[in-house]
């Protein structure tokens, strides 16, 4: 890679030990993927649930954290994805002392960088949006695919690591989605039906995604006729991301950028209602007793959260069922105002702030509470925690509240 | 006499292992019991079995950014794979394997889960771009 005198200069230790790692990992990611040399990073966002990070993780942190300020502090904006626990409800969910124990750790290092812990998967709609043309380093898929798509900024997926790396840096490997030549559609897909809710969205997203199933991948999807809210392409983009792998899609006259196809357009694959209908059923388990019902994966917004509240007004969580809400610190503490926490627990469910359940020792949760059953509107989550031994279900949010009241699988 | 393979420079040290290959896709949080060191996930192809200390031949990386940490955790409790040979990865397995030091290849001419075969020795030097499967003749 080209470095300039800056960057020759990190490189030899100059700024310190934690900025010379950093610039020594992003070469390492940049020469494999034939990066000519850096861009500058206007922020980053770090994956540090401590479930992946574990006691080595952490200590890699620390041990970075313990530097002099001027060589530690971070040089751009940077937030935080969920973290592995909410120390408010903690024990209620079957986490144990030592994993409170490890995540204080790891949000102590964290906090020494200069991070700012907003423990979002969100923060396009909590925190500060990135605008088009932005070149960004995101690490969590969600925010990534958001980012890119919908409002035109340029980001790869930037793991824990490397979405730190360029925290210490400022600035990030230029390949991938940093490119024009990237950003062109490969694939094409023509949507014939509407999607009814945030399920279908994100069954949408699964078909695409397994379609395409790669990083390498732009799908262009058409035929949108409504403008879909914001809640809605974040259950796409999401559950395109997770199925697929795939960073950016464009929907011609909704995101941001209109790049056309890297050379004439392919044929469209077709997607009604047959499709999304059939990828519901994949996961059906009508009867079932039901352990777990999730909101979240990604985390709810503000409206989202509110729609759950007037689902569950005057109705009773069944008491061998878990109802949990997941959301940002932001969306909570507006949630607490408004009297949006209050009602949803009521009704018997949780509302947990800056995890995301997935990233929260979803296995050890299922041991400890004997989950197996879990039912959620996320297509994102049903598509991950089959490796964490739950039996998943995706249905739509109105669907989820009856059986979490009944117990079972309506 | 072996047979030698190129493909792209990748990242890691050299490391010498026995293969296991599938046609699949892999996320060390999607696919992976790290506790018991198998793949969990009931739908992968490599379901039930150890991935400790074999060189994973694999088609393409999953979405999910966990793997980036994930493997340098794996290694730390010598519970990992000790090599990574795929077609086409995300960066998510680039900066993991960076992380962790471990050996990762991809972009070979021609699909790798045909090229090698389960129980293959192999030889990667990750830095010269280059496969050697040692237990077998051209």
């Amino acid at each position: 890679m080209r470095l300039n005198d800056e960057e020759r200069a990190m490189l030899a230790g100059e700024f310190g030990a934690p900025r010379r790692w950093a610039l020594c990992h992003q070469i390492a990611v940049g020469e494999f993927f034939d990066a000519a040399d850096f861009v500058r990073a206007s922020q980053a966002h770090i994956m540090a649930d401590t479930e992946s990070l574990g006691e080595a993780g952490v200590r890699l942190l620390e041990g970075l954290a313990a530097s002099p300020e001027a060589e530690r502090r971070v040089r751009v904006p940077t937030i935080t994805d969920p973290r592995g626990l909410d120390f408010a409800v903690y024990r209620r969910l079957g986490q144990s002392e030592w994993m409170a124990a490890l995540e204080q750790r790891a949000i102590d290092a964290l906090r020494a960088f200069g991070v700012l812990m907003t423990d979002t998967c969100i923060n396009y709609q909590t925190v500060i949006a990135p605008i088009r043309g932005d070149h960004v380093a995101y690490g969590d898929t969600g925010v990534a695919i958001y980012a890119n798509s919908v409002l035109g900024a340029r980001s790869n997926f930037e793991g824990g690591p490397s979405a730190l790396a360029a925290a210490l840096t400022g600035r990030t490997p230029r390949y991938g989605y940093h490119l024009d030549q990237n950003r062109r559609g490969t694939r094409r897909f023509q949507l014939l039906a509407a999607p009814g809710d945030f399920a279908e969205w994100g069954a949408v997203g699964g078909i695409v995604g397994e379609a395409c199933g790669s990083y390498w991948q732009v799908p262009v999807v058409e035929g949108i006729e409504d403008i879909p809210s914001s809640d809605a392409l974040k259950h796409f983009g999401t559950a395109l991301a997770s199925f697929g792998s795939v960073p950016l899609f464009h929907m011609p006259g909704i995101t941001a950028e209109d790049t056309g196809f890297v050379g004439p357009p392919p044929e469209a694959i077709a997607i009604g209602r047959a499709e999304i209908d059939a990828f519901l059923a994949r996961y059906a388990a009508a009867g079932d007793r039901l352990d777990v019902v999730v909101f979240g994966a990604p985390q709810l917004s503000l409206f989202e959260i509110a729609t759950v509240a007037d689902a569950v007004d005057g109705r009773r969580v069944h008491p061998d069922t878990t109802l949990l809400v997941t959301t940002s610190p932001e969306n909570k503490h507006a949630a607490d105002r408004m009297g949006l926490t209050r009602r949803i627990e009521t009704a018997g469910g949780i509302v947990a702030q800056g995890i995301c359940f997935y990233q929260s020792y979803a296995r050890e949760m299922a041991e400890a509470n004997h989950w197996t059953r879990l039912m959620t509107n996320s297509a994102k989550l049903v598509n991950i925690v089959g490796g964490y031994g739950y039996r998943p279900t995706l249905g739509s949010l109105e669907r989820c509240i009856a059986s979490a009241i009944a117990g079972r699988v309506l | 006499m072996s047979i030698v393979l190129r493909c792209h420079n990748g990242i890691g040290p050299p490391v010498v292992g026995t293969a296991l290959v599938a046609s699949d896709n892999f996320s060390a949080r999607y696919d992976l019991d790290r506790i018991n060191g198998i793949f969990s996930r009931p739908t992968h192809k490599l379901a039930g079995q150890s991935y400790v200390d074999r060189i994973l031949v694999l088609n393409d990386a999953k979405g999910g950014v966990a793997t980036a940490w994930m493997l340098h955790e794996m290694m730390a409790r010598l519970i990992a794979p000790r090599g990574l040979i795929f077609n086409r990865v995300n960066p998510i397995l680039a900066q993991g394997a960076a992380l962790a030091g471990m050996a990762l290849v991809d972009r070979f001419e021609g699909d790798v889960t045909r090229l090698f075969r389960t129980g293959d020795e192999l030889r990667l030097d990750p830095a010269a771009g280059i496969v050697e499967i040692l237990n077998r003749d051209a």
